[in-house]
């Protein structure tokens, strides 16, 4: 290629014994994704029937759906094996502008509970 | 050409003539159009989860929305997204697998899990096409919207008895009031929805559709980087690194739908 594109400089190579131990470490997680989904659809089909919380069940939800995107982004996205100021650069700003929504939303959510009428008119 | 991950030091990483994050100029733009784009989808999802909670009362409850499975008649709830999730899962899978083939330059592996990437890829827009349609359709009985706009759900296939929004029944007369002054609704679009509200419907529509249309790039960039295994550019570039691209960006959809999967479906 060109003296322009230097992509060649940092495109990964490996070898085939390192490429064994990557392919074992897809299954795992894939094996992970597909329990911690399975045990997410069974708790939605039988909480109701098994009289369970429904606040136990939504933060189970929330963080068994956390802990599929840690492994999604760590082992898949290939983030857990990238330079330590890399994997600060792209998870900061996300944290950051994360928490600031939750903040803005529950903020303007004080703010319509006081108009309720007036928006349940219009969203109808 | 053995890259120089190997030989990378961090110490020096910012003394010039190398990326000090060790990763192409390519792969740092793509990571921060993810980082962007997952802020746009959880500025979505956040927005729902608020709407939902400020209508709590009469929000539609997804298991009744959604409960078909094709070929198998009655009600199914979750069932159905529960394998649209397992056919993302497991593309994705197929993916990882075809870049780890890109590294040790196996063309060959790298053509087959690409090609199972794509079929995953297609069936699962597949799958979505059928849920837009069925939430479209909506049921053989429809639901009455009532002269104020709320929606009235029957209680008797004959159309004679009504359940109101506040949960409250109506039979005889005072029933056949609200008929009369009602309009009867089947399916949902973006101004009624025979389920309830029609800001449920919304919600889906945008959602589930920008989504969708990430997938359906998704498939196209595959198939474009498909092609380029199949004519051999990258075996001649001496890497696979657009693959790994393509493939970075996959998982990043396959993430959105494990969180639109809970916040949507099971929540």
């Amino acid at each position: 290629m060109s003296g322009f594109d230097r992509t060649a400089e940092y495109a990964l190579h490996h070898s085939e014994e390192e490429g064994a131990k990557d392919r074992k470490q897809t299954w795992i997680v894939f094996w992970i994704l597909l329990g911690v989904t399975t045990v997410e659809v069974s708790l939605g089909l039988i909480w109701k029937s098994w009289g369970l919380n429904w606040e136990f069940v939504k933060w189970t939800f929330i963080i068994m759906t956390l802990v599929k995107g840690y492994y999604i982004v760590a082992d898949y996205m290939h983030l857990k094996h990238e330079v330590k100021f890399f994997k600060y650069l792209m998870s900061i700003p996300f944290l950051v502008l994360g928490i600031y929504f939750v903040i803005l939303i529950l903020n303007e959510g004080i703010y319509l509970y006081e108009d309720a009428d007036k928006l349940l008119m219009i969203m109808w | 050409m053995a890259g120089n991950s190997s030989t990378f030091d961090a110490k020096n990483a910012w003394g010039g003539g190398f990326s000090p994050f060790n990763i192409s100029y390519g792969k740092i733009m793509l990571w921060i159009f993810i980082i962007s784009d997952s802020l746009t989808f959880s500025g979505f999802l956040l927005s729902y989860g608020f709407m939902r909670h400020r209508f709590a009362e009469i929000w539609p409850d997804p298991d009744i929305v959604f409960n078909h499975f094709p070929f198998i008649s009655g009600e199914h709830p979750l069932l159905f997204v529960a394998l649209m999730t397992f056919i993302l899962i497991m593309s994705s899978v197929t993916t990882v697998l075809g870049v780890e083939a890109g590294r040790r330059m196996d063309r060959k592996k790298v053509i087959f899990w690409m090609s199972l990437t794509i079929v995953g890829g297609l069936t699962f827009l597949g799958s979505q096409a059928w849920e837009w349609f069925n939430f479209i359709t909506g049921t053989e009985l429809g639901a009455l919207q009532l002269a104020d706009g709320t929606i009235a759900q029957w209680t008797s296939s004959a159309k004679e008895a009504l359940m109101l929004p506040s949960g409250v029944e109506v039979v005889g007369a005072e029933a056949a009031a609200l008929i009369q002054s009602g309009v009867e609704v089947y399916g949902a679009n973006l101004t009624v929805n025979e389920y309830g509200l029609p800001l449920f419907a919304n919600f889906f529509f945008f959602i589930t559709g920008f989504h969708g249309f990430h997938v359906s790039l998704g498939v196209m960039l595959n198939i474009v980087a498909f092609v380029n295994v199949l004519k051999g550019t990258y075996e001649k570039r001496g890497h696979y690194e657009m693959v790994e691209k393509v493939g970075l960006y996959w998982h990043f959809v396959d993430l959105v739908w494990v969180f639109v999967f809970t916040f949507f479906y099971l929540i």
